[in-house]
């Protein structure tokens, strides 16, 4: 069966993009087939720096034919009628349609038919459209030509069952033509050379010095990092994102080794790991010990004569240059204290309407304080130190140059200003956790600080109106909820939210007059941002919702606890029954006060009973509410739960032995209301109607 | 390998190069700018339908980069070869490498690379996509298709190339601070000049003048000033003197940053005065090419 070869070949495409545009080429391309009717049995995408390249194999020569058949109006039906349904049809008269008979009645079919093409005529306007929609996150125009792609497009490669296919990409001002022929490596093998199919299209690109799997680029960089280090007696930090990246920055990789300047290896580890990867794309390399070795692993896209000792050489100093920027902030930032950076965080906007930085550090050091109440062992001084001095790495040199070490400069600052080893990780700690698998700090000092800056970054955009909405989320307000709930619910902190946010609120009084009270608002977008968390651990997301309808709590220890009683409960005999009999209850409720339009929520006379299993029910129902309040007061949930488990029998038994909907009305609104209190006294513990299942 | 690899000759070499590929040389345009972008002969140049291949030399300021001579890598006074090829050839990055090689960069010997860089300038309103080009993980230069310039559609697109001079040199000449670097090929002790000897003294004192001695109220007013002549000049139908007076404004608000006067909200506001009259005077010389 034939096969097509697709390739563009483009100048440089950026690394981040390729995997991506890979898939949406195979998509559009795959998708245009389909609404073709044209047949495939596989199909695959490639990308390099400079080519996108999709095979597709087990085509058919020809589109099937098509037959259609439309059916028209009734064969007697007016004149005009028929008349659209012809033209529309593209047939000039009756005769041309089928009359048969259906079972309603007589109608006119035409029937269409649609000859199918051969598919290298298809193909040359289905390749073009996929290229022209290919979307990119950013595209360009070149020359004159109307045409946006990712960089300019330099030539179209397709080749059907071994020929090049005719046809041509619409440039808007220039036509770029199918070819059969591609070049390989830009420098070391940079002659056209023409192909027949895939497997000869792959075999010649790598003999041009071009890998076009980037699954074998990826993997054959790890084995040479690897094998690299090990001449040395180490190993590759693993970095699988920089070896993605590297995957898209090469056609041809080859792993070299380099020196670091023994002169910066007293450099902190993270200023070291910093130029190296995010400037140089640099891999790390680690002695057996865990400690950074005074290598680096770089991935160069070159042989060379001298076996990349240039190349090493060029590396090297590239590296020594930057690190010796990064030394010189290093010893000048140590010659001033942290603390008497302070001041400069005065001309620091943090948001327009929020004030400085400065103003921030004020609210979240009164914050933090007060949070410590909530916080066992956190250290009041120390925390205070602490938050005052978070944000101050940030007017240092370094982090001007480097903003990822942001929290970590300020951290090995103040062990050089003698600060305490808590103040110092708190410094550092504070930004965490920065999603859902960072470290969550449990130094209570980070804890603390870490809190009140989340927490006064939360409320004081609450308070201006700047909430996330939809996938625009510019203050990450989503991250620092989740970061609160982490902090509080992994260190098992008694922490009640609503308190925290009106402290937070009470130091942003200057600010004009916002919505009013956000507690509430707050509140709900932490329960929803709790329960997104919660999912994502495999909690049953119903369970959530029976406990976050009562309603009243924001102390996430107690909410969380409540959740995993009524889980245990519900895994239980008399839980799984007691959930049932309360759907049947709750439906019986539901369906006769939609009836009598009225509600049977209030509480039964116990005086109007006339069936044994009526008042057995009824003080059960008192017991079990008593005996729920007393453990819930306790924080006993399971406590709680099986008190409700004791409502089993005698919910059982008014089933089976009480009629509900009697002739007598009084008689009959009483045992609506003694069902309806079923469910309120299940309340207490989770609102079962929330319960799937 | 070109036998002179001086600083002079290495700005000689790309000179003669790219007058080679048709380009009409220019010399440094005669105001204080950030980078070669802001000479005329590339922003205004770059709108407009009419074919434009220019080359120069653009000494460029950046006073918050001064180090008072003391940091090997950075000056707040620096060189930029600056190329302009509109309409953007087909062969643009062929025509690029085959200038490295003149300059006795052989990309056989080397590993060359493209990497992903996308430039804007907020204050000329102007933004294209390209790369920085990578000569064994050292950036030797910009290589940028311009799509738009004073928020206007370049139509039809043009290519910009930017070598970092001093960069550039130090990488041929292995020396790994810039003071060090050979101006002229003559030997020291024949009276040859080395970039320091050049420019030291005067790193020293623009790095005073910039981050200590600057009269904030002068510059204040300087930036007020250039701001009115700029749209006087506009309104006049002057786009060539205007924009002048609209890098005076830019090299102005640069000074005043580079002092810390400029808080984090300020800036943005300054930025945008200033892209306002790079806009009306791209707009106006537009206008003077019966374009728009």
């Amino acid at each position: 069966m034939p096969e097509l070869l697709l390739e563009l070949f483009s100048e440089e495409i950026p690394a981040r993009m390729q995997a991506r545009a890979a898939d949406d080429l195979k998509r559009l391309v795959t998708d245009g087939l389909k609404a073709a009717g044209i047949a495939f049995t596989t199909a695959e995408a490639y990308a390099t720096p400079r080519r996108l390249a999709l095979v597709v194999d087990g085509l058919p020569e020809r589109q099937p034919d098509l037959r259609e058949e439309r059916r028209g109006p009734r064969a007697d039906a007016p004149e005009k009628a028929i008349r659209g349904f012809l033209t529309a049809a593209g047939l000039a008269s009756t005769d041309q349609c089928v009359v048969r008979e259906t079972d309603k009645g007589t109608f006119l079919f035409a029937v269409v038919e649609k000859k199918g093409q051969a598919t290298d005529a298809v193909l040359p306007g289905l390749i073009a459209q996929a290229v022209a929609a290919l979307p990119w996150p950013k595209s360009m125009r070149w020359g004159h030509a109307g045409f946006r792609w990712v960089r300019p497009l330099q030539s179209v490669l397709a080749v059907f069952a071994g020929g090049r296919l005719d046809g041509g990409l619409d440039l808007q001002g220039g036509h770029l033509a199918f070819g059969d022929t591609t070049r390989g490596h830009r420098f070391l093998a940079p002659d056209p050379f023409a192909v027949t199919g895939f497997a000869d299209y792959k075999r010649k690109l790598e003999a041009a010095k071009v890998l076009l799997d980037p699954a074998e680029r990826r993997s054959r960089i790890a084995a040479g990092l690897e094998t690299a280090a090990k001449t040395k007696g180490l190993s590759i930090k693993p970095d699988p994102a920089l070896l993605d990246e590297v995957t898209g920055l090469v056609e041809w990789p080859a792993v070299l080794l380099g020196a670091i300047d023994p002169a910066f290896m007293e450099l902190p580890p993270e200023v070291l790991t910093s130029s190296m990867r995010k400037h140089q794309k640099y891999f790390s390399l680690e002695t057996p010990a865990g400690k950074l070795a005074p290598f680096f692993g770089v991935v160069a896209n070159m042989e060379t004569a001298d076996g990349g000792r240039r190349i090493v050489a060029g590396n090297e100093r590239v590296l020594r240059a930057r690190l010796s920027d990064a030394k010189f902030f290093w010893d000048q930032d140590r010659k001033h204290s942290l603390a008497s950076r302070a001041p400069a965080l005065k001309d620091i906007v943090f948001h327009a309407k929020l004030g400085t930085l400065d103003e921030k550090i004020d609210r979240i050091e009164a914050l933090a304080d007060a949070l410590t109440e909530y916080v066992p062992g956190a250290d009041k001084d120390r925390v205070r130190s602490a938050a005052r001095l978070c944000k101050a790495d940030l007017v240092t040199g370094m982090v001007g140059e480097f903003p990822d070490l942001q929290g970590i400069m300020g951290r090995y600052y103040a062990l050089h200003d003698r600060e305490h080893a808590d103040v110092a990780d708190a410094i550092a700690a504070h930004y965490s956790p920065l999603g859902p698998n960072d470290r969550c700090p449990t130094v209570p000092v980070s804890v603390a600080v870490a809190l009140a800056d989340k927490i006064d970054t939360l409320t004081a955009f609450w308070l201006i109106d700047e909430k996330p909405t939809g996938s625009r989320d510019p203050f990450a307000l989503r991250r620092a909820a989740l970061g609160v709930i982490r902090l509080i619910v992994e260190n098992g902190l008694r922490l009640p939210l609503s308190k925290a946010f009106s402290a937070a609120a009470g130091s942003l009084q200057k600010l004009p007059a916002g919505p009013g009270d956000i507690s509430a608002s707050l509140l709900d977008f932490f329960a929803d941002r709790l329960k997104v968390h919660l999912r994502e651990r495999g909690v049953r997301h119903d369970l959530i919702s029976a406990v976050f309808a009562i309603g009243g709590e924001d102390d996430l220890v107690r909410l969380l606890a409540r959740v995993e009683a009524l889980e245990k409960f519900l895994a239980s005999d008399d839980g799984a029954n007691l959930l049932v009999a309360y759907k049947r209850a709750a439906n019986i409720v539901r369906i006769e006060e939609g009836k009598d339009k009225t509600s049977y929520g209030t509480p039964p006379d116990s005086k109007a009973f006339q069936q044994q299993e009526e008042v057995v029910l009824y003080e059960a129902l008192r017991k079990a509410a008593a005996s729920a309040k007393t453990a819930l007061k306790g924080e006993d949930f399971a406590g709680a739960m099986s008190a409700m488990a004791a409502l089993r029998s005698p919910v059982d038994a008014f089933f089976d032995h009480v009629t509900v909907n009697t002739e007598d009305g009084a008689l009959r609104a009483n045992r609506l209301r003694l069902l309806s209190a079923i469910g309120n006294t299940l309340h207490q513990v989770a609102d079962f109607s929330k319960i799937e299942g | 390998m070109a036998s002179d690899i001086s600083f002079q000759s290495l700005i000689l070499t790309l000179q003669q190069y790219w007058a080679r590929q048709g380009c009409v040389l220019l010399q440094p345009y005669d105001m204080e700018v950030g980078a070669g972008t802001f000479h005329w002969a590339t922003t205004l140049r770059s709108l407009g339908p009419e074919p434009w291949k220019c080359a120069y030399v653009q000494p460029s300021r950046r006073p918050a980069d001064g180090r008072y001579g003391e940091n090997p890598n950075r000056l707040q006074h620096y060189y930029q070869f600056q190329v302009v090829l509109k309409p953007s050839p087909a062969d643009s990055q062929a025509l690029y490498l085959d200038s490295l090689k003149a300059l006795g960069i052989d990309p056989m010997a080397h590993d060359i690379r493209f990497v992903e860089d996308d430039w804007e300038s907020p204050t000329l309103g102007a933004w294209g996509l390209g790369w920085e080009v990578w000569c064994d993980g050292m950036e030797v230069s910009q290589f940028t298709y311009f799509q738009q310039v004073g928020g206007f559609d370049c139509n039809p697109v043009s290519t910009e190339l930017t070598y970092g001079l001093e960069r550039l040199a130090m990488y041929v000449q292995g020396v790994e601070n810039v003071y060090d670097l050979d101006w002229d090929g003559v030997p020291k002790d024949k009276g040859g000049k080395r970039y320091g000897d050049v420019y030291l003294a005067a790193e020293r004192q623009f790095s005073a003048y910039n981050f200590e001695y600057a009269d904030t109220r002068i510059l204040f007013r300087h930036f007020q000033d250039a701001e009115t002549e700029c749209r006087s000049l506009i309104a006049a139908k002057l786009p060539l003197p205007a924009y002048d007076q609209c890098l005076k404004a830019s090299h102005l608000f640069n000074l005043l940053d580079a002092r810390g006067v400029i808080s984090v909200t300020e800036r943005q506001s300054y930025i945008l005065r200033v892209r306002e009259l790079a806009k009306a005077s791209c707009a106006e010389w537009l206008a003077s090419q019966g374009q728009a």
